[in-house]
């Protein structure tokens, strides 16, 4: 089992090192058996390591060997398996091992396809280190490779600048994050002197007060760290712009893997968080605030990948808040329900994008049902599941998370509202995408239909998004679940029909016409809304304003080189005293003379001054 | 008696030194110097130091002066050089000179003091002076006669081409 | 020789006064055989403290350090006058101020 563990990160880390070294020399085939199938074989053996670990359920610590130890603090290279890495583990290798299949058909034009895979590789290796690390030294490893390999594919055709432009971004804005999570790391250590999660959770439990302002410090500083990750308010503006990347990536790492990271984070150190109920209710404000505002955005954008990267970002905010009202199931439920039907949208969208010839405008869309069955079918199930329907995935986790908010005492009546109003724009914009792409005239002919390579994992992710919502997730060992059942009632029969209210509205903006769409965004102010939202509520000109222009302003004033006026300076007073001092050399030995007697007079005053006092 | 006599000689001393020091004639100039230097040899034949005054007159003006007055006559200084050096001797250049040196000269005669100890009029005899100087200093006899032969090559050297261009002897 | 014996004090500043008029003339001409001349009458003002020092202590160091003086007062002079014929040779004058290519 401790073979079986260890075997998990380490197939596609040789993978990617074989690739990053020699891809270039190896055969296309090759380069994708490699690739491929190493993140298969890792799923394999996650299934065998889940049937054999199950049956005694007991936490599985695999030690590999000691990082480093200075003076007390010592960080080991350990993996740490339990219900929640192992719910991790089955997403990201079963997703993984799924995108990378389809990515094989995807890229199979592109000449760097042996660097795709061997990023990719290194991608999911990092992310594999991250949820199964025993320390969060380890899980910052895997934090920072995931950046990193986000970067690299993000900015993956490097010849366009804007590509490059958009890589620079993310890393930069999670960087932002990074830092502060490092800083709340630092806190820990000097608090606990360790930073193995176990021994974490159990000293909080022991010498943490309750909101206290230690505990208050750390865990906001921590959840900072997982809101640049995991693209909220205020560190989302990355995210959109990400969509650079080829889709497959934005697929697996903006969708299903990366940005699920913060949620990890915040769920394995649930016993740190419980001690501090104020970042925890911060968490949810921001996870419900953040869903909103990317659902409006998501209303207003064009671009396809674009709405489903607001969309993300909306949906990891309901994921937020289940972990800020304390709902650690649902939100988790959620995580796996969304990488099902995003995944799904993502490739799906994919295959539409490379059937149209790289068209990505959805004006430029349309009357596809008929020509591009497969992802059509992909889209409605995926934008069902994504809407929250009833019988999709998405229902029950969505559902789920809006019952546990409105039980907040207090706030969960607005709480509730707020997500409920996002839950109604979500089923707007995803079945507003569904109509304009695939019903009404075609603008834009499909040249051919995907392969089984794409097909096949499309259909997979269906099949997942219907009947996923209904695996029992075992949790109850690892985090403090709620002890009752959701509110049922009236709240559930409203929560479950908001979507379907969205759907209808949606069919009557957009495929009825019994409501006239122009009519609403051409009016004043419905120009300034569409105009304001398409911009993402104007934080990337926030940015601009706050940290780029600034820091360009300082940047250029240093062109000139201030500091070396400080040396010139020292430059320049020995320059000016050699010319005083030349001057004073004209030559003349009767001057000389007169100078030295002159000092010779001077002292011996002073030694008259001396002997006459 | 000898009191007298020393400061008539002194006077002469000084005196001639001032006219030595401004003359505009070179050769006048040397002339005074040597009657400078002869009164100083006065001083010293007063002072019971019969040797260093025969030394003073034999070596100093007798050899040294001579040295002087052989230079002079062969640069042939003429009347444009004793106008040049008159147009430079007024007051105006000796202004700054003329205050340093008053004010070092006062602070000499200040710190000499005011007390008087008077010299004993006993003679220091050539015999002793000679056992002195062939006693503990005959390394500075070593040294001063290498001092002399470096004088002499270097003389030798630097009049060399002079006399060979002004004779016309090919060297 | 009578009894009158002569104040040390006053030799001394004899010889202060010549050695200030030395200096005077040293700082004063421009003419490069007026400035030698000058440093022999400072040379002589010395030779002269000398042999006052060693006729108060009755002892032949006066004397011994006048020789040496002498000698230094030749060897220099020898040099010195070297020098200025060939200065008189290479800038066709005696005036110290146009000696002044080390300048700056």
């Amino acid at each position: 089992m401790n073979l079986l563990l260890s075997l998990i990160p380490a197939l596609p880390l040789a993978s990617a090192a074989l690739l990053l070294l020699y891809g270039r020399h190896l055969t296309r085939s090759l380069v994708t058996t490699l690739g491929v199938g190493s993140i298969g074989s890792a799923a394999i053996v996650v299934v065998l390591l889940a049937t054999q670990w199950t049956a005694t359920a007991e936490p599985l610590r695999v030690q590999l060997w000691q990082w480093f130890s200075v003076g007390s603090f010592s960080v080991d290279i350990a993996l740490y398996l339990d219900q929640l890495s192992l719910i991790w583990l089955c997403t990201i290798t079963g997703i993984g091992f799924l995108i990378h299949l389809y990515s094989s058909e995807y890229m199979a034009h592109d000449s760097d396809y042996s660097r795709y895979f061997a990023y990719l590789n290194l991608f999911v290796a990092s992310m594999l280190l991250l949820v199964l690390g025993d320390s969060l030294l380890l899980l910052f490893l895997g934090w920072e490779g995931v950046g990193l390999c986000s970067y690299l594919l993000i900015g993956f055709w490097h010849q366009e600048s804007a590509n490059g432009a958009a890589a620079r971004k993310a890393f930069i804005v999670t960087r932002a994050g990074d830092a502060a999570m490092a800083l709340g790391l630092f806190l820990l250590v000097a608090e606990f002197n360790t930073l193995n999660i176990q021994e974490l959770l159990a000293a909080a439990a022991l010498q943490w007060e309750r909101g206290g302002t230690m505990a208050t410090l750390a865990c906001a500083l921590i959840f900072t760290g997982a809101v640049g990750k995991s693209a909220q308010l205020p560190l989302q503006t990355w995210l959109p712009d990400a969509m650079a990347g080829p889709t497959p990536v934005s697929a697996l790492i903006h969708a299903a893997t990366m940005v699920t990271a913060g949620i990890y984070l915040l769920a394995r150190l649930n016993g740190l968080y419980t001690m501090a109920p104020n970042v925890l209710f911060a968490i949810a404000i921001i996870g419900v605030a953040t869903s909103l505002m990317a659902a409006c955005a998501a209303l207003a954008q064009t671009d396809i990948k674009r709405i489903l990267a607001y969309s993300t970002i909306s949906q990891l905010g309901y994921m937020f808040l289940a972990l800020g009202v304390q709902a650690w199931d649902a939100g988790i439920l959620h995580m796996m329900t969304h990488a099902f039907f995003k995944a799904l949208l993502f490739l799906a969208a994919g295959a539409v994008i490379e059937c149209l010839h790289h068209e990505q405008d959805i004006r430029n869309m349309g009357g596809l049902r008929k020509r591009l069955p497969v992802p059509f079918w992909s889209f409605v199930i995926g934008s069902a599941a994504l809407a929250a329907l009833p019988a999709t995935a998405g229902f029950a986790s969505k559902d789920l998370i809006l019952l546990r908010a409105w039980e907040v005492a207090g706030d969960g009546t607005w709480l509730w509202g707020v997500a409920a109003l996002g839950a109604f724009i979500t089923a707007l914009y995803s079945f507003k995408l569904v109509f304009v792409v695939f019903f009404g005239e075609a603008k834009t002919e499909a040249t051919h239909q995907p392969g089984w390579r794409m097909a096949v994992p499309l259909i997979v992710l269906c099949l997942f998004s219907m009947v996923g919502g209904y695996i029992a997730l075992p949790l109850a060992d690892v985090l403090p679940l709620p002890s009752h059942e959701p509110a049922h009632g009236t709240i559930a029969v409203i929560s479950a029909a908001i979507p379907i209210v969205g759907v209808f509205v949606a069919y009557l903006l957009f495929l009825g016409r019994q409501v006239s769409v122009e009519a609403l965004t051409h009016s004043p102010a419905g120009l300034w809304l569409s105009g304001f939202w398409h911009g993402g509520w104007g934080m990337d000109r926030f940015y601009a304003l706050l940290v780029v222009m600034p820091y360009t302003r300082v940047a250029r004033w240093l062109r000139n080189e201030p500091i070396d006026y400080l040396v010139a300076m020292i430059t320049g007073t020995a320059v000016f005293f050699n010319g005083v001092f030349g001057a004073s050399q004209n030559g003349r030995l009767g001057r000389y003379v007169t100078v030295m007697v002159l000092g010779l007079l001077l002292m011996f005053l002073v030694l008259v001054m001396g002997v006459a006092a | 008696m000898s009191l007298a006599l020393f400061y008539l000689a002194a006077a002469v001393a000084v005196g001639a030194t001032v006219l030595a020091l401004t003359r505009a004639n070179a050769a006048h100039a040397l002339i005074y110097l040597i009657v400078s230097l002869l009164g100083v040899a006065v001083l010293f034949f007063l002072l019971g130091a019969p040797f260093a005054a025969a030394l003073e007159v034999v070596a100093y003006a007798g050899a040294i002066m001579v040295l002087f007055v052989f230079v002079i006559m062969m640069l042939n200084l003429g009347e444009e050089s004793q106008r040049e050096e008159r147009a430079l001797l007024n007051f105006r250049h000796w202004r700054l000179p003329g205050l340093l040196t008053a004010l070092l000269l006062a602070e000499l005669v200040y710190v000499m003091g005011n007390s008087v100890s008077p010299i004993p009029s006993d003679a220091v005899l050539p015999k002793q002076v000679a056992l002195t100087l062939f006693g503990p200093y005959v390394l500075g006899v070593e040294l001063a006669s290498m001092l002399l032969l470096a004088g002499l090559v270097g003389a030798y050297h630097l009049g060399q081409h002079f006399l060979a261009r002004d004779r016309g002897y090919n060297n | 020789m009578d009894t009158m014996l002569i104040p040390l004090e006053h030799v001394l500043v004899v010889a202060s006064i010549l050695f200030a008029l030395g200096l005077f003339g040293l700082m004063f001409r421009r003419n490069i055989i007026f400035m030698l001349m000058s440093l022999e009458v400072m040379l002589n003002a010395a030779a002269l403290a000398f042999i006052a020092a060693g006729a108060h202590w009755q002892q032949a160091d006066g004397q011994v350090m006048f020789v040496f003086i002498l000698a230094i007062a030749a060897a220099e002079v020898s040099v010195g006058l070297g020098l200025v014929l060939q200065m008189r040779r290479q800038m066709q004058t005696l005036d110290m101020n146009t000696a002044i290519r080390l300048k700056g």
